[in-house]
C-alpha cells in the first residue's frame, strides 16, 4: 500500500476534506496576520499623529465613496525618485486610524500621501470642480457636484462613534461635540475654534471649500469636507523633528 | 417563509428611519424580493406535485434549471460587465466621457466593471458549473430543492444590490470588497446555503470517490466564506446607514485586504476555474486526465501556497519587511503547482490533439490553459521586489490582470458555456461552429492588443517616473507620463471592444443554439468516471 492510496481517505468523506481544506489554508493567513497586532515594531509611536476630526472624517468618507483609491495611492514608498517627487516616504502610524486604509494600488494620477498643504485651497476647489482648467493634459473626471451636496449633520456623531468601537481613541468629549467641531472647522470666526484646536491639535480652520453659507447658516458642503482631508494628508507629523532611527532596535 | 416575512418587516422598518435616499431604495429591494419570495414560496406549496423523484429509469434525475439560470445569468453579466470595461477604458483616453457627474465617473464605475466581471460572470460561470459538475459525478440529484434557487437567486440579487450601490456612492473603498455591511451579510447567508447543497450533494453520491474538480470547488467555496468574513469585518454607522467602518486600521487593515485581495484571485478565479478545467477538458477532449498523482500534489500544494502569496501587493509599503519576504518567497514558490495545473490540463490533450483543429470549443479551453501558464509565470516575476519597484502602480499589473482575467478565466468560462449550454438545452450541437471561430479569433486579438499595450505603456510609465536628467533632477513631471499614455489607452480600448464584439458573437450563437438548434439523441454516454 503506498502513500498514494492513504489520500482516499481525503476523497472519500467530504468532511475531512473541508476540514483538511480549512487546515491548509489557515496556516499562511495565520503566520502572516496574526503577529502584526502584537509586534511593536509594526507601528512604532509618531508624534503628531491623531484621529482625524469630523470634517476631515467625513471628507475621507467622499474620497473612499467616489473612489479615489482607484487612481490615487497614498503611500510613498523609500525609493529615491518617490522621495523626490512626494516628500518622505510614509510610515505606519500616518495611517494608523484609517478604516479603510487607502494605500491604493494604482498610479493614474500621483499619489497623494503627502498632498496636503502643497496646493492651495482655491486651487483643488477649482481643479475638483474641472481638472482641465488647471491641467491641460489631465485626465481625472470633475467633481462640481460636490459643492452642491450639503454633509448631512444626522450621523456625524455616529461616524465617530463607529471608528471608536474600531479603536480609534476618540474621547466622550470629541463624539458629543462632533457636530459643532464639523461645522466650526470651515468658520474662522465661530466661537468653538479654540475648543476644536484643543480637542484635535493641529487642525487647521478655513473655509476649505470657498462656501460663503458655511458662516451664515452652518451648513457644510462636500468639497468643504474633501478639500479638509486632502489638505491634512501627511501633514500630521513634523519631519523637521522625526528621527527614523529612535525606533530602530 | 418566516424568515422572508421578517426580513421584509424589518427592511420596512428600517427604511422608515433611512436618511440616505440611496439606502432606502436598497431597503426597498430588499423589501420587494423577500414579498416575491413568500409568493414563490406560496405558490410552490400550492401546486407542489408528488414527491419529485430522486432517479428515473434508474438514472438520476438532474435539477438543471437552476444551472439554466446561472448560464444564462452569466452570459448576461459577461457582456455587462466586459461593456462597462470598454466604457471606463475609453474614459481613460478620453476624460470627456466622464460627463462629472457623480454615478458616471470612472472612480465609482470601476469597482462595477471588476464585480461585474469577477463576481457576476465569474461567479455565475462558477455557480452553473459547479451545480452541473457535482451532480454529474456524483450521479446524483442536487440536493434540496428550494435551496438550490435561494443560492442562485440570492447571488444575483446580492450582485444587483452591489451594483445599484457603486453607481450611487455606496461603497466600503476596499478593493474587490466594495460592498457595504448589510449586503455582505445578506451574501454570507447566500454562500452559506451554497458549502451546504454542495455538501448535501457530495452526501448523495453513487461514487466511492469524490472527484478531483469537487475538491477544487470545495475549497473555492470554503475558503471565499473564510476570506470574506475576515475582510468585511465591519462596523456599521447605524442601522439606518449604509456606511460603515472596517474593524482593522492602518497596516493590519492593508493586510486584511490583501489576504483577501489576492486569494480572491486564488481561490475564486484560480481553483473554481480549474474546477472547470478539471471536468470540461477531459469531458471534450474525450481523454482521462493526464496524472491523478499531479492532481493530488498540485491541489493541496496550490490551496497551502496561495494564501501567503497576499504580501506582494504591498512591497516597500509601510508593511513590515519580513512580512514582505515572505509573500514573495510564497509568490515564487506558487509558480510550480499554478504550472502543475497548467502541465495536468495540457497533457490530458495527449492523443487528442488533433481535434483542436476541428474543434474550435477546446482550442478555446486549450489558449485558456496557455494563458494560465504565461500569466502564472509573469505574476511570481512581478512579485520579486525588484521588479515590482518598477511594476507596482503602473497599467503593467493590469495587463498582467487582463492576461490572467481575459485569456485564461474567460475563455475557460466561454468553452465551459458553449459546453453546458447544448447539453442543458438538449442540443445536439451549437448553432454554428464557424461562430465560435469568430469569437475566438476576434477576442484573441483583442487580448493581444490589451495586453500588449499595457505591457509597453506600464514599463514606459515606470521608467519615466524614474528617469534622472544628467544634472540630477527628475526628468519627467507627473502629468508628462499621464500624456504620453494616451496612445496606448486607445489601443486598450480598441483590444477591449475586440472582446465585446466577440461575446456578442457568442451570445447570439448561444441564443441560436437554444431556438434553432436540433434536438439531442436521449442521452447515452455514462458519467464521467473519477480519476482513480
Amino acid at each position: 500500500m503506498s502513500l498514494w492510496n492513504k489520500h482516499a481517505i481525503f476523497e472519500k468523506n467530504s468532511i475531512v476534506l473541508t476540514v483538511g481544506i480549512l487546515v491548509v489554508v489557515s496556516i499562511g493567513g495565520l503566520v502572516e496576520i496574526a503577529p502584526l497586532f502584537y509586534l511593536r515594531s509594526t507601528i512604532e509611536k509618531v508624534e503628531g499623529v491623531r484621529p482625524y476630526t469630523p470634517l476631515e472624517l467625513a471628507g475621507r468618507a467622499i474620497y473612499v465613496r467616489e473612489g479615489c483609491y482607484n487612481c490615487h495611492s497614498q503611500m510613498v514608498r523609500p525609493l529615491r525618485d518617490e522621495v523626490e517627487r512626494y516628500g518622505h516616504y510614509s510610515l505606519a502610524a500616518e495611517s494608523m486610524y484609517d478604516k479603510p486604509f487607502q494605500w491604493g494600488s494604482k498610479r493614474t494620477g500621483p499619489d497623494l500621501a503627502r498632498v496636503g498643504g502643497k496646493y492651495s485651497d482655491e486651487w483643488h476647489v477649482a481643479h475638483l470642480a474641472n481638472p482641465r482648467s488647471i491641467v491641460p493634459q489631465s485626465i481625472m473626471p470633475g467633481y462640481a457636484f460636490l459643492a452642491r451636496a450639503e454633509i448631512r449633520p444626522e450621523q456625524v456623531e455616529g461616524h465617530l462613534r463607529s471608528n471608536r468601537l474600531g479603536g480609534v481613541p476618540y474621547t466622550d468629549e470629541q463624539i458629543a461635540n462632533a457636530l459643532t467641531d464639523l461645522r466650526a472647522q470651515v468658520n474662522p470666526d465661530s466661537p468653538h475654534v479654540q475648543a476644536l484646536q484643543v480637542r484635535y491639535p493641529g487642525a487647521t480652520v478655513r473655509a476649505f471649500g470657498g462656501n460663503p453659507a458655511a458662516t451664515i447658516n452652518g451648513t457644510v458642503t462636500e468639497m468643504d469636507a474633501l478639500v479638509a482631508y486632502l489638505q491634512v494628508l501627511g501633514t500630521m507629523v513634523d519631519f523637521r523633528t522625526y528621527d527614523a532611527r529612535a525606533n530602530m532596535r | 417563509m418566516v424568515a422572508f416575512a421578517a426580513t421584509a418587516m424589518l427592511c420596512l422598518f428600517i427604511a422608515s428611519g433611512s436618511v440616505d435616499p440611496a439606502y432606502s431604495f436598497h431597503v426597498y429591494l430588499f423589501a420587494a424580493a423577500s414579498v416575491a419570495a413568500i409568493f414563490a414560496l406560496g405558490n410552490r406549496y400550492m401546486a407542489r406535485p408528488a414527491m419529485i423523484p430522486q432517479e428515473i429509469n434508474g438514472k438520476p434525475n438532474y435539477n438543471m434549471a437552476p444551472v439554466q439560470f446561472a448560464t444564462v445569468a452569466a452570459v448576461f453579466w459577461g457582456i455587462a460587465g466586459f461593456t462597462v470595461g470598454l466604457i471606463i477604458a475609453l474614459q481613460l483616453a478620453y476624460p470627456v466621457l466622464n460627463f462629472d457627474l457623480p454615478w458616471t465617473n470612472f472612480g465609482r464605475l470601476r469597482p462595477l466593471h471588476t464585480s461585474a466581471v469577477i463576481f457576476a460572470f465569474g461567479g455565475n460561470v462558477l455557480l452553473a458549473t459547479s451545480f452541473y459538475v457535482v451532480q454529474k459525478t456524483c450521479r446524483a440529484r442536487l440536493a434540496g430543492e428550494i435551496a438550490p434557487w435561494f443560492v442562485i437567486l440570492g447571488y444575483n440579487f446580492f450582485i444587483v444590490i452591489a451594483g445599484t450601490g457603486y453607481l450611487l456612492g455606496i461603497t466600503q473603498g476596499k478593493e474587490y470588497a466594495e460592498p457595504e455591511w448589510y449586503a455582505d451579510l445578506f451574501l454570507t447567508v447566500v454562500w452559506v446555503t451554497y458549502l451546504l447543497v454542495f455538501l448535501a450533494t457530495l452526501w448523495k453520491r453513487k461514487e466511492p470517490h469524490i472527484f478531483v474538480a469537487n475538491w477544487f470547488y470545495l475549497a473555492f467555496i470554503v475558503t471565499i466564506a473564510v476570506l470574506h468574513l475576515g475582510n468585511n469585518a465591519a462596523i456599521p454607522v447605524s442601522i439606518y446607514s449604509p456606511k460603515s467602518y472596517i474593524v482593522w486600521s492602518g497596516v493590519q487593515d492593508a493586510m486584511f485586504q490583501w489576504w483577501y485581495g489576492h486569494n480572491a484571485v486564488g481561490f475564486f478565479l484560480t481553483a473554481g476555474f480549474l474546477a472547470i478545467m478539471y471536468y470540461f477538458v477531459p469531458k471534450r477532449a474525450e481523454r482521462p486526465i493526464y496524472s491523478y498523482r499531479l492532481s493530488i500534489v498540485h491541489f493541496w500544494a496550490l490551496i497551502f501556497l496561495y494564501i501567503w502569496a497576499g504580501p506582494h501587493h504591498l512591497h516597500y509599503t509601510a508593511l513590515p519587511d519580513w512580512a514582505q519576504t515572505l509573500g514573495m518567497t510564497f509568490s515564487i514558490m506558487l509558480w510550480m503547482p499554478s504550472w502543475g495545473g497548467m502541465i495536468n490540463g495540457l497533457m490530458t490533450l495527449s492523443g487528442a490533439w488533433d481535434k483542436l483543429r476541428t474543434d474550435p470549443v477546446l482550442r478555446m479551453m486549450v489558449v485558456s490553459l496557455a494563458f494560465y501558464g504565461m500569466s502564472t509565470f509573469e505574476g511570481p516575476l512581478m512579485s520579486i521586489k525588484a521588479v515590482n519597484s518598477l511594476s507596482h502602480y503602473t497599467d503593467w499589473t493590469i495587463g498582467h490582470v487582463h492576461s490572467g482575467a481575459l485569456g485564461w478565466v474567460a475563455y475557460i468560462s466561454f468553452g465551459a458555456v458553449y459546453c453546458l449550454v447544448p447539453w442543458l438545452w438538449n442540443r445536439k450541437q451549437l448553432y454554428s461552429n464557424r461562430l465560435v471561430e469568430w469569437h475566438f479569433w476576434v477576442s484573441t486579438l483583442g487580448i493581444v492588443f490589451y495586453i500588449s499595450a499595457m505591457w509597453v505603456a506600464g514599463i514606459m510609465q515606470g521608467l519615466m517616473w524614474r528617469a534622472y536628467t544628467s544634472l540630477g533632477f527628475l526628468e519627467y513631471s507627473f502629468i508628462e507620463t499621464v500624456d504620453a499614455m494616451h496612445p496606448y489607452y486607445v489601443i486598450r480600448a480598441l483590444g477591449g471592444a475586440l472582446f465585446v464584439i466577440g461575446s456578442l458573437i457568442m451570445a447570439y450563437n448561444l441564443i441560436m443554439t437554444v431556438r434553432q438548434g436540433e434536438a439531442a439523441e436521449p442521452e447515452s454516454a455514462p458519467a464521467l468516471v473519477p480519476a482513480q
